[in-house]
């Protein structure tokens, strides 16, 4: 059975309160990215099922919403979703290379999971740190500025943040 | 030297917390406005000749004064907090260092409006952001500046801050109110405009965090001392996020009579270019618009020097000129290669496409592909024809303007540098090993033309 936890509900209760009687369908984004980060950082369709159910929606309208935002994610993905901003900006500071060098440290692809399933690389399009370029997304922050040495830290204070954790 | 209006307190130790920004003359700008008459306020933001920050450029308060009242129906304000177009990172900046500048802004144009629900649409991947934002909420509501009955005036409102999820489209205004009814990001035909029918089919404004902030010194200086500010149509501060080949990317504040030549070369703003590199092109207002290889940057097609405003920029049209657009300064050295750089572009937007309208869903697509194979020393003369050819049919043919924002960076960059994509077919080899480089496209500081 799918069920958010009692604090993820109160959320969604607070989510709720922000809209107008009757307009609780705006509360599918937001809800969706609390469903992604409890339920294992992807969306199954059980899990949107359930959302659809707490928003009193039909599944296709959480199925359509969930397929259109690239940040919801829409297979399973490792603990620690590298995502590598690969745009204009971002290339001209070499970003390519930090790619590559990615690649070449982790073992995988872009679009792969370590076999692990720690590490998953994605390369996305601007994220709007353009400046502090090269750059990617982890989890609910940007690591900006990135060169080889970096990003070797970063996978190191994944493994051992991974390592307490477990 | 250069007015700051919006920046000129980011350095204060705690201005991102109330009591700081308090303590230094902030949400005296309320307290001025809630004087004032909603109409009054409008009519003071018109005179300051305020230009929306976005990227369009529409006068705020001609866009404010569309709004329709039907009595009992409620409005709304809704900030577009979406910053999504390449080399733009400016609203993060103030959002992050200076949230109750935004916050402060809402309110009075929340009041102006009438909009008793408020809310701030942000880019789902500035993930960190709304607690930043809803802790600023908090502590103006904490101090009797949201909420019921304020200042006495017996006007409510309450601002809530909702995040999207990753789509470069809900920076358009009616995919905003889409996405904010928890669709996917289509815009809408219009007419109807937001004004007349906007979220849950109420009239609505949406405006750029940008331009709301400004709504501050507005209110601070006086319409009238904000719009001598400038020259021209282009009254006001402008925010400019610098990045690319130079020294000190960042977010500037500038007045908009500097030269762009000074923008890019003084050490108060860009810094110059790394390593001695000289200066190739330059996309001066976000990935959008049109790209000028260097001896179109500094001076005009007349000879005139180019200024960092919205006349100046776009003097020449599109065949000489580029636009102000939102303010991402995109600056490429020698090094760079034109076909590779404007390849990541068709990607963004042809990933960015919702996909409504065949030309912009199928075009992005071809023109991607096509610059691929250019970039990847597979292309043939004719797909530099095929290129423009398919840019034309996807401009000014869509519903959004995304199709031709699309379509612009393709256009200019053939139109510049066609010598460069005609290299690329010619040294299929050569080109996978060595970038075409200056050519002509000398520094205009060095070469005069
Ligand atoms: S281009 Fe990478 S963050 Fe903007």
């Amino acid at each position: 059975m799918i069920q958010f936890s009692e604090k993820s509900l109160n959320e969604v209760q607070k989510i709720f309160a922000r809209y107008p009687e009757g307009k609780q369908k705006s509360a599918l984004l937001p809800v969706l990215h609390l469903a992604q980060e409890e339920f294992g950082g992807w969306l199954d369709v059980p899990v949107m099922d359930y959302v659809a159910e707490l928003l009193g929606i039909t599944p296709i309208e959480v199925y359509e919403v969930a397929t259109f935002y690239s940040m919801y994610n829409m297979k399973p993905v490792g603990k620690f979703v590298f995502e590598v901003c690969q745009t204009g900006p971002c290339m001209l500071r070499g970003s390519d290379d930090i790619i590559n060098y990615i690649k070449s440290k982790l073992g995988i692809s872009v679009g792969e999971t370590t076999p692990d399933g720690l590490f998953t690389l994605k390369v996305v399009e601007c994220l709007g740190a353009c400046g502090y370029a090269p750059m990617m997304q982890l989890g609910k922050h940007f690591r900006e500025h990135l060169t080889p040495e970096k990003v070797d830290s970063i996978i190191e204070e994944c493994r051992s943040f991974s390592a307490i954790n477990n | 030297m250069s007015t700051k209006l919006l920046l000129d307190k980011a350095n204060i130790e705690g201005i991102r917390f109330y009591k700081a920004y308090r303590e230094n003359g902030g949400y005296a700008a309320v307290e001025k406005a809630f004087k004032m008459t909603p109409t009054e306020i409008v009519e003071e933001v018109k005179k300051s000749g305020l230009r929306g920050r976005g990227g369009a450029g529409f006068p705020t308060g001609m866009k404010w004064s569309f709004l329709a009242k039907p009595e009992g129906v409620p409005r709304y304000l809704v900030c577009n907090a979406d910053e999504s177009e390449p080399g733009t990172f400016k609203d993060r900046y103030l959002m992050e260092f200076l949230p109750h500048l935004l916050i402060e802004g809402l309110i009075i144009s929340s009041f102006a409006l009438g909009s008793n629900r408020t809310y701030i649409y942000i880019r789902g991947e500035y993930a960190w952001i709304p607690d930043i934002l809803e802790h600023a909420i908090e502590e103006a509501k904490q101090n009797g500046w949201l909420g019921k009955n304020i200042l006495g005036t017996g006007f409510d409102c309450e601002i809530y801050v909702q995040r999207g999820a990753g789509a470069y489209i809900c920076g358009e205004e009616t995919a905003l109110i889409e996405s904010l009814e928890g669709k996917r990001g289509n815009p809408r035909i219009k007419p109807p405009f937001p004004a007349i029918k906007g979220l849950w089919e109420s009239p609505t404004v949406v405006n750029n965090v940008e331009t709301l902030a400004a709504i501050v010194p507005i209110f601070n200086i006086g319409g009238e001392e904000y719009a001598k500010i400038g020259v021209g149509k282009s009254t006001g501060t402008k925010l400019i996020s610098a990045c690319g080949n130079i020294n000190k990317p960042g977010v500037y504040e500038i007045d908009m009579t500097i030269s762009v030549e000074e923008f890019v070369y003084s050490d108060e703003y860009c810094g110059g270019i790394p390593n001695g590199k000289r200066l190739k092109a330059c996309i001066p207002g976000g990935s959008s618009v049109p790209i000028l290889p260097a001896n179109l940057l500094f001076k005009t097609a007349k000879g005139e020097t180019r200024l960092m405003n919205y006349e100046s920029l776009s003097d020449g049209g599109f065949a000489t000129g580029s636009m102000m657009g939102s303010g991402g300064f995109i600056v490429l050295d020698e090094d760079q290669c034109i076909v590779r750089h404007t390849l990541t572009l068709a990607r963004f937007y042809h990933h960015e496409s919702c996909g409504q309208c065949s030309p912009c869903r199928e075009g992005t697509g071809w023109m991607k592909r096509v610059l691929y194979n250019l970039e990847y020393g597979k292309g043939k003369l004719s797909d530099i024809d095929l290129l423009w050819d398919i840019q034309r049919r996807i401009e000014g043919n869509t519903i959004c303007p995304l199709g031709d924002a699309a379509a612009w960076p393709v256009a200019a960059a053939i139109r510049h540098f066609r010598d460069e994509f005609e290299w690329h077919v010619l040294n299929p080899e050569e080109s996978q090993v060595r970038n075409f480089g200056l050519a002509h496209y000398a520094d205009a500081r060095e070469v005069m033309v």
